[in-house]
């Protein structure tokens, strides 16, 4: 008789359960048909929503961090947003120096300088997340209104250290060569940073899925953000497993900085903590600690602050606001809830 | 009972305001099942969290083959030998059965012949391999859970109520194979309500109640001892009758 | 009698009664013992700060929970008296109209996102109130033929409040006795009225509860408290006594912009003021207020003249300029959290 009890059978999924999982991911697309219904003109709309994907994605990088880290340790860094402002310092400073690259009609000059600069601005960044890590976060833990606080405060030292470094003045990036100006895809002005901006979005967020589905660190990190104390029990140390996440986080932050800085074209001491506002919608949106979550409400984000702006400039950032708003009144706990083992 | 496995003496743990572990005296001889048992809330589950570091002992010793490990991080506890398969089960839902078992092999490959003896004692590790762990039912999860804990030779494994909330056939078939293991000479403790599985399995026994253990000794006398049973049971399984 | 004022609630500790009578007293008579018109200006900012940062201290301090709205509804009820100033031409109705307007506003926005973000998670809160305020600050300054958008509001209050308004022919210690004295007296009185109410909100049976669901609101939801429900209240109380001291802002300044009552810099000095002075202890709003807009009037001074004195030295001069003032109080803000929770009335108390 227990050998019924133990023969293999699988509760199939339903038809319900299935779509239930299924229905963010068709979310984007549908935004992006009403997109086109509302503005009406293919062309327009085509560039809206290269613009928005490009937004998206580069919003997707900056919050990745931030909700994994949340995930893993319950740790929220109202400070995440220093780490973008100075990403985009230093991205800037490294391209002016490098302003023979970028001022060279040769693609893979300009390219390599956007990549140097990329990867100065990941290193410091991962740095000062160490930094901020063991200083500001660590003796907060399991306190989410100190942390609250204390990163926040973070915040304001780091944004004020950006002014003695760079002075307090809003300071302008200027593309390399070959990422100015637009290309001409069916009637539609495409500009090419933002093609760029999309194609690294792109290559970032498989890279980052392939890390944490075929990676033991990646399974370490799921199955940290579900039950660290049973990752503890198996052996190992979530501690060092979550500084790896949290500078990993940062140095994408500021990764996420350079990008926005050269999309603006534009950069100031507080673009970080700017940034925030729409980087915490779309880390509420997908479901707090949850990267698919994250990477869905990204992309809604982004096409819908393009959509608006067009539309209806005035209420943009309120139309954000209220697709939030929608979300959490269809599942409160946002997309994807992180399913937590307590 | 000369060189036990592990020894708690006086052990006390706090959770936030509450004083849980009020003093704790435990012995695990080396080998076969020792049976932890107790009514809700006697403090069963807060003693392995304890041993298992996930919990810090405010006062008191607790030794594994002899060293202090009262306090040490729970992954080193882990690396000494210990695993524990908790109350709630602790699978990872969202990886895979395989990932889970992964996992748990911190030497990074599966030994071949132990992955085998595992899938021919829990037949659905093999079947749901690829299949992500939270779609399996309770039973299936806590073989998951016991399997993780047995896929390397571990010195000690800490079970918190393997049989709880399974249908009595599935908690037959988890007796038998927590009776497999019991022959490959791993010492567990384990944390039980369901006195037949206890009975089946034990070989030594304490009894514990309000954060101290009452009654220690061997299995066998507690069984053929009505009069204690009541005495004890009363304490501990007037659930379960 | 003191005690019944204070609900109770004394201060109990010398050196902080003693701390708290000076600023009190310093307030009650700042236009006798104060004169001119930056001193007279820069203790009416105290009061009404003072209502400001206890109205936080409410939501942080005694419910545990963290807004970053608090300036919105600050700002609702400075822009219900400033539009209906506008509106309706200088009168006491209008001022009325407005300080109700307003508070309603404001008590139905916050009612709306506290049954809306405090169910889920505590945490969703101070990350749903970041993201509205901000909207609000946006969406304020771009709709411009409302609300003057970054100009913000110019308009005259009631002529009783001016210092045109000569309510005696003779001065008074050498003070004027005119209607800018009228109005400083409106705005104290009304801050003190508001901060006593504020003591007797925390000292009641509700806030008593308030500290129990902080403290554990497992438990309280155990003993049968609907967490959700006193979280959602102090949040409306909070903001509803935040959109009066907007109120009293727009009536002493008569102006009302983006940059007096919206912007995220004043959020933040509103977290300083309640976290230097004290978490959960409603005095502490007293001291964190009176010594930051202290400090922000006349410091800045003290260390313009350091960046003066260490010109000579690499960097240093930048860090102790007076635009850097920010950057120290953050680092104080931090160590203050680690060290200090319970701020200056926390050290007070200990000593005393």
């Amino acid at each position: 008789m227990s050998e019924t009890a133990i023969r293999p059978k699988l509760v199939a999924a339903s038809a319900g359960d299935r779509l239930r999982k299924a229905a963010p991911l068709l979310l984007a697309p549908v935004m992006a048909l009403a997109g086109l219904i509302a503005i009406a003109d293919p062309a327009t709309w085509l560039t809206l929503t290269v613009a928005g994907l490009a937004m998206g994605l580069m919003i997707f990088i900056m919050a990745s961090g931030l909700t994994v880290v949340f995930g893993l340790m319950d740790v929220i860094n109202f400070g995440h947003g220093a780490f973008v402002s100075v990403g985009a310092f230093v991205g800037f400073t490294v391209l002016a120096w490098l302003a023979g690259w970028t001022e060279n009609p040769a693609v893979i000059m300009n390219l390599a300088a956007v990549f140097l600069a990329i990867l100065a601005s990941m290193a410091v960044t991962g740095v000062l997340g160490l930094a901020f890590e063991r200083v500001i976060v660590a003796p907060v833990y399991g306190h989410h209104l100190k942390q609250i606080l204390v990163t926040m405060g973070g915040l304001i030292v780091a944004q004020q250290l950006i002014h003695v470094v760079w002075g307090p003045d809003a300071i302008h990036v200027a593309r390399p060569q070959s990422l100015r100006g637009s290309v001409i895809v069916f009637d539609a002005v495409i500009e090419k940073y933002r093609l760029f901006a999309v194609a690294i979005g792109l290559v970032l967020f498989l890279g980052m899925r392939h890390v944490l589905r075929s990676t033991k660190v990646g399974l370490l990190v799921r199955a940290g953000v579900e039950n660290g104390e049973m990752v503890e029990a198996l052996g190992y140390r979530i501690r060092r497993l979550f500084l790896v996440v949290f500078m990993v986080g940062s140095a994408l932050a500021g990764l996420g900085g350079v990008m926005w800085g050269l999309y603006n074209e534009t950069i100031t001491a507080h673009m970080g903590s700017d940034l925030m506002v729409l980087v915490f919608i779309v880390v509420i949106i997908g479901g707090l600690g949850s990267i698919e979550g994250c990477f869905i409400g990204a992309l809604l984000v982004g096409l819908l602050s393009n959509y608006m702006t067009f539309l209806a400039p005035k209420v943009a950032l309120v139309s954000t606001i209220a697709l939030m708003v929608g979300v959490l009144m269809w599942r409160p706990e946002g997309l994807y809830p992180v399913v937590k083992a307590k | 009972m000369a060189d036990p496995l592990l020894t708690l003496s006086g052990v006390h743990t706090h959770i936030g305001p509450y004083h849980i572990l009020q003093g704790v005296d435990l012995v695990v001889p080396r080998g076969g099942v020792s049976v932890l048992l107790g009514r809700n809330g006697a403090g069963k589950s807060t003693t392995l969290r304890t041993i298992m570091g996930l919990l810090k002992p405010s006062r008191g010793e607790i030794r594994f083959d002899g060293r202090l490990i009262g306090g040490t991080p729970t992954p080193a506890i882990s690396r000494a030998g210990i695993a524990y398969v908790p109350e709630n089960m602790g699978v990872f839902s969202d990886l895979t059965v395989g990932e889970n078992m992964q996992l748990a092999a911190t030497q990074g490959a599966f030994d071949a012949t132990r992955l085998s003896w595992i899938k021919a004692l829990f037949p659905p590790i093999a079947t749901f391999w690829e299949k992500p762990a939270g779609t399996l039912s309770g039973g299936q999860k806590q073989m998951l859970a016991v399997a993780r804990a047995i896929i390397e030779p571990r010195r000690l494994i800490l079970i918190d109520e393997p049989s709880k909330g399974l249908a009595p056939a599935i908690v037959t078939a988890m007796t038998r194979a927590l009776g497999e293991l019991k022959e490959t000479d791993t010492t567990i403790l384990l944390v039980e309500q369901n006195f037949a599985m206890a009975s089946a399995l034990g070989d030594t026994v304490s009894v514990m109640d309000d954060g101290r253990v009452v009654h220690a000794g061997d299995m066998a006398e507690l069984s053929g001892d009505a009069g204690m049973q009541e005495r004890l049971m009363g304490l501990s399984l007037e659930v379960h009758q | 009698m003191i005690d019944r004022l204070l609900s109770g609630d004394r201060p109990n500790s010398r050196p902080l009664a003693l701390v708290l009578i000076v600023i009190a007293l310093a307030l009650a008579f700042a236009p006798f013992l104060f004169p001119g018109t930056k001193s007279l200006d820069t203790a009416a900012r105290i009061c009404i700060f003072i209502v400001l940062v206890a109205s936080y201290d409410l939501l942080l301090g005694y419910t545990g929970i963290v807004s970053f709205a608090h300036t919105m509804f600050f700002g609702i009820g400075a822009y219900g008296v400033a539009l209906s100033l506008s509106a309706l031409g200088a009168s006491f109705t209008a001022i009325l109209v407005g300080v109700l307007g307003g508070t309603a506003v404001a008590g139905a926005l916050a009612l709306a996102i506290g049954l809306f973000s405090l169910r889920v998670k505590a945490i969703f809160f101070a990350m749903v109130t970041l993201a509205v305020a901000s909207a609000f600050a946006v969406l304020v300054s771009q709709l411009s033929t409302i609300t003057g958008g970054e100009d913000g509001l110019t308009y005259r209050i009631p002529r009783v409040l001016t210092p045109a308004f000569k309510l005696l022919d003779m001065r008074i210690l050498d003070v004027r006795i005119d209607g800018r004295l009228l109005a400083y007296y409106l705005v104290f009185v009304s801050a003190l009225v508001l901060f006593l109410g504020l003591l007797r909100i925390v000292n009641s049976p509700f806030g008593r509860t308030l500290k129990a669901v902080r403290d554990n609101a497992f438990r309280a939801e155990a003993i049968g408290y609907r967490v959700i429900w006193y979280r959602t209240a102090a949040t409306v109380l909070s903001a509803c006594v935040a959109a009066l001291a907007g109120a009293l802002l727009a009536i002493w300044i008569r102006y009302t912009g983006p940059a007096t009552t919206l912007s995220m810099e004043i959020m933040i000095d509103i977290l300083l003021m309640v976290v230097i002075g004290g978490m959960g202890t409603m005095y502490g709003a007293m001291i964190g207020a009176t010594l930051f807009i202290l400090a922000q009037t006349y410091l800045q001074s003290l260390m313009g003249a350091a960046e003066h004195a260490t010109g000579m030295l690499p960097l240093i001069p930048d860090l102790v300029a007076p635009e850097r003032w920010l950057m120290w109080l953050g680092v104080l803000f931090i160590v203050s959290v680690y060290f200090f929770p319970d701020g200056v009335v926390g050290r007070l108390r200990s000593r005393g």
